[in-house]
């Protein structure tokens, strides 16, 4: 296979558009309410809107759908684009863009999944995410819920512990097991519309970070027709889509985040720098440590995000996706992404100091460092450690 | 049983019958299915039946050891383990490799 960075694939005109769109409009609108969003841990319903109104909800639809047929690094670039202003919203566009794949990878056998994909890029729908579930201890490869069909119609109760934004999205994509005789680990996704379903909220969601998102725990009861259960094994659409499409979106908008943490406090430094001209301020060299990290952090999303993209392209390349060596790929990014990105933020705080620490100063990061923190804890680090020694102890990097 | 393809070959009806004996003992020891692994059909899908990803890994560790071979990365996915079947044909490109 060729270096990734060799010759990286034209953008198409729209699809430059949408990131330009995203970099000027939607951030500026992102970056006005993100306090407020955070403060009063409300959902950035304003960006959101921005989101829609640029038609960047439907960035990964097929072409022929009414989207834009993005691939991996031009969500990723999406992604990092918007985290710097809000790492809330870029969770949000992030899960959401994760979601729509699954249905375009995995749902497009059905043709009502087709046709919702249709109405999706038409109405720029917002589709929520619900993997979690009280009694599977986080591990989203296992349900406790089952759906059950009857008369075309499908029944599907679920119980979950933190559930991104399902009170705000059009629709949500609900894992949970094949039949009510299926194994933990025999799962499907479901498509569960807004208007087919109750929500009864169980618990809070007042947390350190990305407090935007509005996750909290829900109990959903829903029904729908039987052709909105997506086709297939939720094992074969997690490891060829929900997994690349979460850890490269989530790396690259942890490295938004560290990217704007770094970007304070190189402003920070040139302004000391502007008032002694011929001394260098004191956090100029952990600024070329924090600009060093960053650089390694963002080429190993980007890499990752081209391989897919060219696998995507490939015969075999959902076969590819399937083997130890993709899933340990993935879970190698996840967990370097997500303990590098805390350490540049925690450095710009150093090189910045008590004006990176008020909340009210332009160089404060104290958002960035709340909203980063979250990355090892969504999928725990150490479950998904504990799954590559295992996988190790048969694996053999030929 | 040696790894060598020459045996697998030669070995007919009657090897094959305690290849696939031994695959199922390797799954009821390891595979943490919902089913009793010795009553498994040929092509019985063992995810459906229970199997998750981390029993799998342990399946193949133990098939590695009781039958002499190494599994090359490119075979290390679900399919490849999907059935009590599906594991002989590995097992035998494995020794063949």
């Amino acid at each position: 296979m060729r270096q990734p960075f060799e010759q990286p694939r034209a953008l198409e005109r729209p699809t430059l558009e949408l990131i330009d769109a995203i970099r000027t409009k939607v951030v500026d609108v992102a970056a006005r309410f993100a306090d407020q969003v955070d403060r009063h841990a409300r959902f950035p319903v304003e960006t959101v809107n921005a989101l829609k109104e640029a038609r960047a909800l439907s960035a990964a639809v097929p072409r022929e759908l009414g989207g834009l047929g993005c691939g991996m690094r031009e969500l990723a670039t999406m992604c990092s684009t918007l985290a710097g202003a809000c790492g809330s919203s870029a969770m949000v566009l992030a899960m959401h863009h994760i979601q729509v794949a699954c249905l375009v990878r995995h749902g497009q056998s059905s043709p009502e999944l087709r046709q919702y994909l249709k109405d999706l890029a038409a109405h720029q729908y917002l589709l929520g995410s619900m993997t979690s579930e009280v009694g599977t201890q986080g591990d989203t490869r296992s349900s406790v819920c089952a759906v059950q069909r009857a008369d075309g119609r499908f029944t599907l109760n679920k119980d979950a512990t933190t559930a991104s934004y399902c009170a705000y999205a059009d629709a949500i994509l609900v894992t949970c097991r094949r039949a009510p005789d299926a194994a933990a680990s025999d799962q499907v996704l479901v498509l569960v519309n807004q208007k087919d379903c109750t929500l009864e909220q169980t618990t809070t969601w007042d947390t350190m970070g990305m407090r935007g998102t509005c996750s909290p725990g829900f109990r959903l009861e829903s029904s729908g027709p039987e052709q909105h259960i997506v086709p297939g094994a939720f094992a074969d659409s997690s490891a060829q889509t929900m997994v690349p499409y979460s850890h490269i979106l989530w790396a690259s908008l942890w490295w938004g985040i560290a990217a704007d943490a770094v970007a304070k406090a190189g402003q920070f430094v040139r302004a000391e720098a502007r008032k002694q001209p011929g001394i260098v301020p004191p956090g100029a060299a952990r600024l070329a440590e924090a600009s060093a990290q960053l650089q390694a952090l963002r080429h190993n999303w980007l890499a990752l995000a081209c391989e897919f993209d060219e696998l995507a392209q490939r015969a075999d390349g959902p076969q590819q996706l399937l083997t130890m060596g993709w899933a340990l790929k993935m879970n190698n990014l996840k967990v370097t992404a997500s303990e590098a990105a805390p350490q540049v933020v925690h450095k710009a705080l150093q090189i910045i100091g008590v004006l990176g620490f008020k909340n009210d100063s332009k160089f404060s990061v104290t958002r960035h460092y709340r909203d980063v923190l979250s990355a090892s804890l969504m999928i725990s680090n150490d479950r998904i450690v504990g799954k590559s020694a295992s996988m190790l102890l048969v694996f053999k990097d030929e | 049983m040696s790894s060598n393809p020459d045996t697998w070959e030669r070995g007919g009806i009657d090897q094959r019958t305690d290849t696939l004996t031994r695959i199922r003992s390797v799954l009821l020891q390891h595979g943490r299915l919902g089913k009793d692994a010795m009553k498994l059909a040929e092509n019985d899908d063992l995810y459906a039946a229970g199997m998750t990803s981390l029993a799998s890994v342990n399946v193949m560790l133990a098939l590695e050891s009781e039958f002499g071979v190494e599994f090359p990365d490119q075979m290390l996915n679900r399919s490849m383990f999907i059935t009590v079947g599906a594991i002989e044909a590995a097992l035998r490109t494995a020794a063949g490799a």
